[in-house]
Protein backbone atom coordinates (compact mmCIF):
# COMPACT_ATOMS: atom_id res chain seq x y z
CA UNK A 1 0.00 0.00 0.00
CA UNK A 2 1.59 3.02 -1.45
CA UNK A 3 -0.40 5.81 0.61
CA UNK A 4 -0.18 3.99 3.88
CA UNK A 5 3.05 5.37 5.37
CA UNK A 6 3.99 8.84 5.84
CA UNK A 7 7.84 9.43 5.89
CA UNK A 8 9.61 12.29 7.09
CA UNK A 9 13.84 12.53 7.04
CA UNK A 10 15.52 15.19 8.00
CA UNK A 11 19.23 16.67 9.58
CA UNK A 12 19.21 17.41 12.94
CA UNK A 13 22.79 18.63 13.58
CA UNK A 14 25.09 15.84 12.06
CA UNK A 15 22.72 13.21 13.31
CA UNK A 16 19.42 11.94 10.65
CA UNK A 17 15.85 12.56 12.24
CA UNK A 18 13.27 10.30 11.05
CA UNK A 19 9.65 10.33 11.86
CA UNK A 20 7.40 7.42 10.51
CA UNK A 21 4.11 7.28 10.93
CA UNK A 22 1.87 3.90 8.99
CA UNK A 23 -1.91 3.58 8.58
CA UNK A 24 -2.83 -0.06 10.48
CA UNK A 25 -5.70 -1.10 12.36
CA UNK A 26 -3.44 -2.17 15.67
CA UNK A 27 -6.23 -5.07 16.12
CA UNK A 28 -4.92 -6.84 19.23
CA UNK A 29 -7.64 -9.41 18.72
CA UNK A 30 -9.07 -9.08 21.99
CA UNK A 31 -11.55 -6.59 21.14
CA UNK A 32 -15.27 -7.28 20.07
CA UNK A 33 -17.12 -6.16 17.40
CA UNK A 34 -19.85 -3.67 18.76
CA UNK A 35 -22.95 -4.91 16.33
CA UNK A 36 -21.79 -9.10 16.24
CA UNK A 37 -20.71 -9.55 19.72
CA UNK A 38 -17.76 -11.24 17.75
CA UNK A 39 -14.35 -11.54 18.45
CA UNK A 40 -12.17 -9.43 16.11
CA UNK A 41 -9.13 -11.29 14.95
CA UNK A 42 -6.20 -9.70 15.85
CA UNK A 43 -3.90 -7.92 13.15
CA UNK A 44 -1.36 -5.80 13.93
CA UNK A 45 2.18 -4.79 12.49
CA UNK A 46 4.99 -7.55 14.34
CA UNK A 47 7.85 -6.87 12.53
CA UNK A 48 9.96 -2.93 11.57
CA UNK A 49 13.41 -3.24 10.10
CA UNK A 50 14.64 0.56 8.89
CA UNK A 51 18.01 0.95 6.75
CA UNK A 52 19.98 3.47 6.00
CA UNK A 53 21.28 3.49 2.72
CA UNK A 54 20.86 -0.61 2.40
CA UNK A 55 22.22 -1.26 6.00
CA UNK A 56 19.91 -1.90 8.59
CA UNK A 57 20.02 0.02 11.72
CA UNK A 58 16.91 -0.80 13.25
CA UNK A 59 15.12 -4.36 13.59
CA UNK A 60 11.98 -4.17 16.24
CA UNK A 61 9.45 -6.89 17.01
CA UNK A 62 6.49 -4.86 17.67
CA UNK A 63 3.59 -6.59 19.78
CA UNK A 64 -0.45 -5.61 20.48
CA UNK A 65 0.59 -3.20 22.78
CA UNK A 66 1.48 -0.51 20.17
CA UNK A 67 -2.18 1.45 19.09
CA UNK A 68 -4.00 2.15 16.08
CA UNK A 69 -1.93 4.22 12.83
CA UNK A 70 1.40 3.63 14.58
CA UNK A 71 4.35 6.43 14.83
CA UNK A 72 7.71 5.65 14.86
CA UNK A 73 10.77 8.49 15.23
CA UNK A 74 14.45 7.68 15.23
CA UNK A 75 18.00 9.15 14.64
CA UNK A 76 20.68 7.46 12.89
CA UNK A 77 24.18 8.50 13.13
CA UNK A 78 26.45 9.17 10.57
CA UNK A 79 23.28 9.85 8.13
CA UNK A 80 23.64 12.87 5.77
CA UNK A 81 21.65 15.09 2.93
CA UNK A 82 20.83 12.99 0.31
CA UNK A 83 21.26 9.32 1.82
CA UNK A 84 18.13 6.84 1.46
CA UNK A 85 15.99 5.62 4.51
CA UNK A 86 13.51 2.94 4.00
CA UNK A 87 11.27 1.12 6.73
CA UNK A 88 9.92 -1.80 5.75
CA UNK A 89 6.98 -3.15 7.99
CA UNK A 90 4.93 -6.83 8.04
CA UNK A 91 1.98 -7.72 9.97
CA UNK A 92 0.81 -11.14 11.36
CA UNK A 93 -1.38 -11.50 8.23
CA UNK A 94 1.98 -11.07 6.03
CA UNK A 95 0.84 -7.67 4.49
CA UNK A 96 3.96 -5.72 3.53
CA UNK A 97 3.99 -1.93 3.79
CA UNK A 98 7.45 0.03 2.55
CA UNK A 99 8.05 3.55 2.31
CA UNK A 100 11.36 5.10 1.46
CA UNK A 101 12.35 8.85 1.67
CA UNK A 102 15.69 10.72 0.86
CA UNK A 103 16.92 12.64 3.65
CA UNK A 104 16.59 16.40 3.47
CA UNK B 1 -37.02 76.06 35.39
CA UNK B 2 -39.37 72.72 34.97
CA UNK B 3 -37.91 71.99 31.19
CA UNK B 4 -34.56 72.52 32.83
CA UNK B 5 -34.87 70.30 34.96
CA UNK B 6 -36.38 67.71 32.94
CA UNK B 7 -33.68 68.19 30.60
CA UNK B 8 -31.16 67.58 32.80
CA UNK B 9 -32.96 64.14 34.10
CA UNK B 10 -33.43 63.22 30.60
CA UNK B 11 -29.60 63.55 29.71
CA UNK B 12 -28.88 61.53 33.07
CA UNK B 13 -31.20 58.83 32.57
CA UNK B 14 -29.75 58.90 29.15
CA UNK B 15 -26.20 59.01 30.53
CA UNK B 16 -27.46 55.89 32.83
CA UNK B 17 -28.82 53.49 29.68
CA UNK B 18 -25.75 54.08 27.99
CA UNK B 19 -23.93 52.94 30.75
CA UNK B 20 -25.28 49.74 30.90
CA UNK B 21 -25.21 49.17 27.14
CA UNK B 22 -22.14 46.93 27.30
CA UNK B 23 -19.92 47.26 24.02
CA UNK B 24 -18.18 44.23 22.91
CA UNK B 25 -14.79 46.11 22.35
CA UNK B 26 -15.17 47.44 25.65
CA UNK B 27 -15.43 43.89 27.09
CA UNK B 28 -12.53 42.73 24.94
CA UNK B 29 -10.31 45.83 26.19
CA UNK B 30 -11.03 45.11 29.49
CA UNK B 31 -10.20 41.33 29.58
CA UNK B 32 -6.94 41.86 27.56
CA UNK B 33 -6.28 44.52 30.14
CA UNK B 34 -6.97 42.11 33.08
CA UNK B 35 -5.09 39.27 31.36
CA UNK B 36 -1.87 41.81 30.62
CA UNK B 37 -2.23 42.37 34.71
CA UNK B 38 -2.36 38.32 35.76
CA UNK B 39 -0.31 37.13 32.68
CA UNK B 40 2.38 39.87 32.26
CA UNK B 41 4.40 37.66 30.94
CA UNK B 42 2.94 36.24 28.27
CA UNK B 43 2.37 38.52 24.89
CA UNK B 44 -1.13 38.99 23.45
CA UNK B 45 -0.14 36.99 20.22
CA UNK B 46 0.87 33.82 22.28
CA UNK B 47 -2.39 34.07 23.81
CA UNK B 48 -3.62 31.09 20.67
CA UNK B 49 -1.48 28.50 22.54
CA UNK B 50 -3.20 29.22 25.97
CA UNK B 51 -1.22 26.67 28.86
CA UNK B 52 1.31 25.81 26.31
CA UNK B 53 2.56 30.01 26.68
CA UNK B 54 2.88 29.46 30.11
CA UNK B 55 4.90 25.92 29.71
CA UNK B 56 8.31 26.54 27.84
CA UNK B 57 9.08 22.28 27.78
CA UNK B 58 5.21 21.56 27.03
CA UNK B 59 4.90 24.36 24.16
CA UNK B 60 8.55 22.64 22.79
CA UNK B 61 6.95 19.23 23.36
CA UNK B 62 3.64 20.40 21.30
CA UNK B 63 6.34 21.74 18.15
CA UNK B 64 7.68 19.13 17.64
CA UNK B 65 4.91 16.87 17.49
CA UNK B 66 3.31 19.62 15.47
CA UNK B 67 6.37 18.90 12.96
CA UNK B 68 4.72 15.92 12.14
CA UNK B 69 1.28 15.17 13.65
CA UNK B 70 0.88 11.42 13.93
CA UNK B 71 -3.23 12.77 13.68
CA UNK B 72 -2.20 13.61 9.16
CA UNK B 73 -4.06 10.06 8.53
CA UNK B 74 -7.08 10.98 10.43
CA UNK B 75 -6.71 14.65 8.57
CA UNK B 76 -6.72 12.84 5.02
CA UNK B 77 -10.12 11.96 5.77
CA UNK B 78 -11.67 14.99 6.47
CA UNK B 79 -9.64 16.03 3.08
CA UNK B 80 -11.22 13.55 1.05
CA UNK B 81 -14.98 14.58 2.67
CA UNK B 82 -14.06 17.74 1.55
CA UNK B 83 -12.98 17.18 -1.65
CA UNK B 84 -16.04 14.65 -2.78
CA UNK B 85 -18.29 15.88 -5.01
CA UNK B 86 -22.34 15.58 -3.81
CA UNK B 87 -24.71 13.21 -5.38
CA UNK B 88 -25.57 16.11 -7.95
CA UNK B 89 -21.70 17.18 -8.60
CA UNK B 90 -20.96 20.30 -6.49
CA UNK B 91 -18.31 20.40 -3.85
CA UNK B 92 -18.52 22.17 -0.88
CA UNK B 93 -16.29 24.83 -1.81
CA UNK B 94 -19.48 26.06 -3.95
CA UNK B 95 -20.99 27.21 -0.65
CA UNK B 96 -18.09 29.39 1.00
CA UNK B 97 -16.70 32.88 -0.26
CA UNK B 98 -13.55 31.85 -1.68
CA UNK B 99 -13.86 28.52 -2.24
CA UNK B 100 -13.64 28.16 1.63
CA UNK B 101 -10.04 29.58 1.51
CA UNK B 102 -9.80 32.81 4.44
CA UNK B 103 -13.60 32.39 5.48
CA UNK B 104 -13.53 30.73 8.86
CA UNK B 105 -12.25 33.42 10.73
CA UNK B 106 -15.89 35.62 9.74
CA UNK B 107 -17.94 32.65 11.99
CA UNK B 108 -20.08 32.35 13.94
CA UNK B 109 -21.64 35.42 12.64
CA UNK B 110 -25.49 36.61 13.59
CA UNK B 111 -28.02 36.14 10.70
CA UNK B 112 -30.26 38.94 11.20
CA UNK B 113 -33.29 37.30 8.92
CA UNK B 114 -33.56 33.82 10.83
CA UNK B 115 -32.49 35.40 13.80
CA UNK B 116 -29.68 33.24 14.87
CA UNK B 117 -25.89 32.92 15.56
CA UNK B 118 -25.01 30.78 12.75
CA UNK B 119 -21.69 28.74 13.36
CA UNK B 120 -19.33 27.45 10.68
CA UNK B 121 -20.23 23.83 11.37
CA UNK B 122 -24.52 25.24 10.66
CA UNK B 123 -23.07 26.40 7.55
CA UNK B 124 -22.00 23.32 6.81
CA UNK B 125 -24.98 21.58 7.14
CA UNK B 126 -26.72 24.33 5.54
CA UNK B 127 -24.49 23.51 2.42
CA UNK B 128 -25.17 19.58 2.79
CA UNK B 129 -28.74 20.40 3.24
CA UNK B 130 -28.97 22.77 0.17
CA UNK B 131 -26.82 19.76 -1.98
CA UNK B 132 -29.74 17.04 -1.37
CA UNK B 133 -27.39 15.23 1.06
CA UNK B 134 -27.91 13.94 5.30
CA UNK B 135 -26.71 16.59 7.59
CA UNK B 136 -23.71 15.64 10.12
CA UNK B 137 -24.33 15.37 13.67
CA UNK B 138 -23.12 18.16 15.69
CA UNK B 139 -19.95 17.30 18.04
CA UNK B 140 -19.72 13.89 16.29
CA UNK B 141 -16.23 12.89 14.69
CA UNK B 142 -17.36 13.20 11.28
CA UNK B 143 -18.28 16.49 11.88
CA UNK B 144 -15.16 17.35 13.42
CA UNK B 145 -12.60 15.82 10.49
CA UNK B 146 -14.73 17.50 7.91
CA UNK B 147 -14.18 21.15 9.82
CA UNK B 148 -10.25 20.00 11.48
CA UNK B 149 -9.65 20.34 7.07
CA UNK B 150 -12.05 22.98 6.28
CA UNK B 151 -11.07 25.45 8.55
CA UNK B 152 -7.22 24.44 7.59
CA UNK B 153 -7.81 25.86 4.68
CA UNK B 154 -8.10 29.60 6.64
CA UNK B 155 -4.72 29.03 8.69
CA UNK B 156 -2.94 32.17 9.58
CA UNK B 157 -6.48 34.69 8.98
CA UNK B 158 -7.46 36.55 12.09
CA UNK B 159 -10.42 36.20 14.06
CA UNK B 160 -13.03 38.35 12.88
CA UNK B 161 -16.59 37.97 14.55
CA UNK B 162 -18.70 40.84 14.33
CA UNK B 163 -21.48 41.95 16.59
CA UNK B 164 -23.45 44.47 14.62
CA UNK B 165 -27.15 45.26 15.27
CA UNK B 166 -29.57 44.46 18.26
CA UNK B 167 -30.30 40.85 17.29
CA UNK B 168 -26.24 40.44 17.45
CA UNK B 169 -25.62 42.20 20.58
CA UNK B 170 -28.44 40.69 22.18
CA UNK B 171 -27.12 36.92 20.92
CA UNK B 172 -23.57 38.32 22.32
CA UNK B 173 -25.10 39.08 25.61
CA UNK B 174 -26.31 36.06 26.28
CA UNK B 175 -23.13 34.10 25.60
CA UNK B 176 -21.23 36.23 27.64
CA UNK B 177 -23.87 35.68 30.90
CA UNK B 178 -23.82 31.97 30.21
CA UNK B 179 -20.00 32.49 30.15
CA UNK B 180 -20.18 34.11 33.36
CA UNK B 181 -22.90 32.31 34.89
CA UNK B 182 -22.34 29.57 38.01
CA UNK B 183 -23.35 26.11 37.63
CA UNK B 184 -22.62 22.42 38.21
CA UNK B 185 -22.33 21.32 41.98
CA UNK B 186 -19.43 22.74 41.91
CA UNK B 187 -20.84 26.24 41.48
CA UNK B 188 -18.01 27.29 38.71
CA UNK B 189 -18.47 29.57 36.00
CA UNK B 190 -16.15 29.46 32.97
CA UNK B 191 -14.97 32.62 34.18
CA UNK B 192 -14.07 31.55 37.54
CA UNK B 193 -11.38 28.88 36.15
CA UNK B 194 -10.63 30.90 32.43
CA UNK B 195 -10.80 34.60 33.72
CA UNK B 196 -10.07 34.61 37.48
CA UNK B 197 -7.54 31.98 37.61
CA UNK B 198 -5.64 31.66 34.01
CA UNK B 199 -2.55 30.68 35.06
CA UNK B 200 -3.08 28.50 38.53
CA UNK B 201 -3.51 24.71 37.96
CA UNK B 202 -6.35 22.61 38.14
CA UNK B 203 -5.04 19.20 39.55
CA UNK B 204 -2.50 19.19 37.39
CA UNK B 205 -3.68 21.14 34.20
CA UNK B 206 -2.53 24.92 34.20
CA UNK B 207 -6.29 26.84 33.22
CA UNK B 208 -5.67 28.51 29.81
CA UNK B 209 -6.87 32.50 29.86
CA UNK B 210 -9.90 32.82 27.84
CA UNK B 211 -9.11 34.86 25.15
CA UNK B 212 -6.99 33.14 22.30
CA UNK B 213 -9.21 29.49 23.21
CA UNK B 214 -11.57 29.82 20.15
CA UNK B 215 -9.33 29.98 17.39
CA UNK B 216 -7.71 26.71 16.99
CA UNK B 217 -10.97 24.49 17.04
CA UNK B 218 -11.42 21.31 16.50
CA UNK B 219 -8.62 19.86 18.15
CA UNK B 220 -7.01 16.75 18.18
CA UNK B 221 -6.91 15.74 22.28
CA UNK B 222 -4.28 13.10 22.90
CA UNK B 223 -2.98 13.18 19.23
CA UNK B 224 -5.99 10.76 18.35
CA UNK B 225 -9.35 12.31 20.19
CA UNK B 226 -10.79 14.80 17.00
CA UNK B 227 -13.04 17.55 19.51
CA UNK B 228 -14.70 20.49 18.24
CA UNK B 229 -15.32 23.41 20.34
CA UNK B 230 -18.80 22.68 21.52
CA UNK B 231 -17.80 18.88 22.68
CA UNK B 232 -15.20 20.80 24.57
CA UNK B 233 -17.80 22.28 26.43
CA UNK B 234 -19.69 19.29 26.56
CA UNK B 235 -16.86 17.79 28.60
CA UNK B 236 -15.74 20.76 30.35
CA UNK B 237 -19.13 20.98 31.67
CA UNK B 238 -19.28 17.26 32.98
CA UNK B 239 -15.45 18.27 34.81
CA UNK B 240 -17.43 20.64 36.81
CA UNK B 241 -20.36 18.09 37.61
CA UNK B 242 -22.50 20.52 35.32
CA UNK B 243 -25.18 19.07 32.68
CA UNK B 244 -24.00 19.84 29.67
CA UNK B 245 -25.97 21.10 26.75
CA UNK B 246 -26.87 19.69 23.42
CA UNK B 247 -24.11 20.58 20.22
CA UNK B 248 -25.39 23.25 18.70
CA UNK B 249 -28.33 24.56 20.89
CA UNK B 250 -28.53 27.85 21.29
CA UNK B 251 -27.38 28.34 24.27
CA UNK B 252 -23.64 27.20 23.24
CA UNK B 253 -24.02 28.61 19.57
CA UNK B 254 -24.32 31.96 21.23
CA UNK B 255 -21.29 31.18 23.76
CA UNK B 256 -19.57 29.97 20.84
CA UNK B 257 -20.50 33.71 19.41
CA UNK B 258 -19.17 35.05 22.41
CA UNK B 259 -16.49 33.32 22.80
CA UNK B 260 -14.92 33.81 19.09
CA UNK B 261 -15.62 37.44 19.48
CA UNK B 262 -13.39 37.90 22.21
CA UNK B 263 -10.67 36.05 20.18
CA UNK B 264 -10.77 38.85 17.27
CA UNK B 265 -7.77 39.55 15.84
CA UNK B 266 -5.59 36.71 16.92
CA UNK B 267 -4.33 34.26 13.82
CA UNK B 268 -6.27 31.04 13.22
CA UNK B 269 -4.69 27.28 13.20
CA UNK B 270 -6.57 23.98 12.85
CA UNK B 271 -6.40 21.20 13.83
CA UNK B 272 -4.03 21.23 16.57
CA UNK B 273 -2.59 18.97 19.12
CA UNK B 274 -3.25 19.13 22.79
CA UNK B 275 -2.86 16.77 25.22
Amino acid sequence: MAEAMKMRATMEGDVVDVKVLIQHPMDTGLMKDKKTGKLIPAHFINQVVATLNGKTVIDAQWGVGIAQNPFIGFRIKGGKPGDKVAVNAVDNLGTKFDGEVVVA
Amino acid sequence: MKQKLTSILALLLLGVSFSVYASPAKDRSALIKHYKQILPDIKFQDYIYGALAMNPDAKSQYESFMEFPSYSIDLDKGKSMWETPFKNGKHFSSCFKHGGKKVAGNYPYFDNASGHVVTFENAINACLKKNGEDELKYGDSQMGLLTAYARSLSDGMKVNVKVKGKGALAAYEKGKEYYYKRNGQLNFSCASCHVQNAGKFIRSDQLSMMIGQASHWPEFRGGTDIVTLQKRFMQCQKNMRAKPLQADSEDYNDLEYFLTYMSNGLPMLTPVYRK
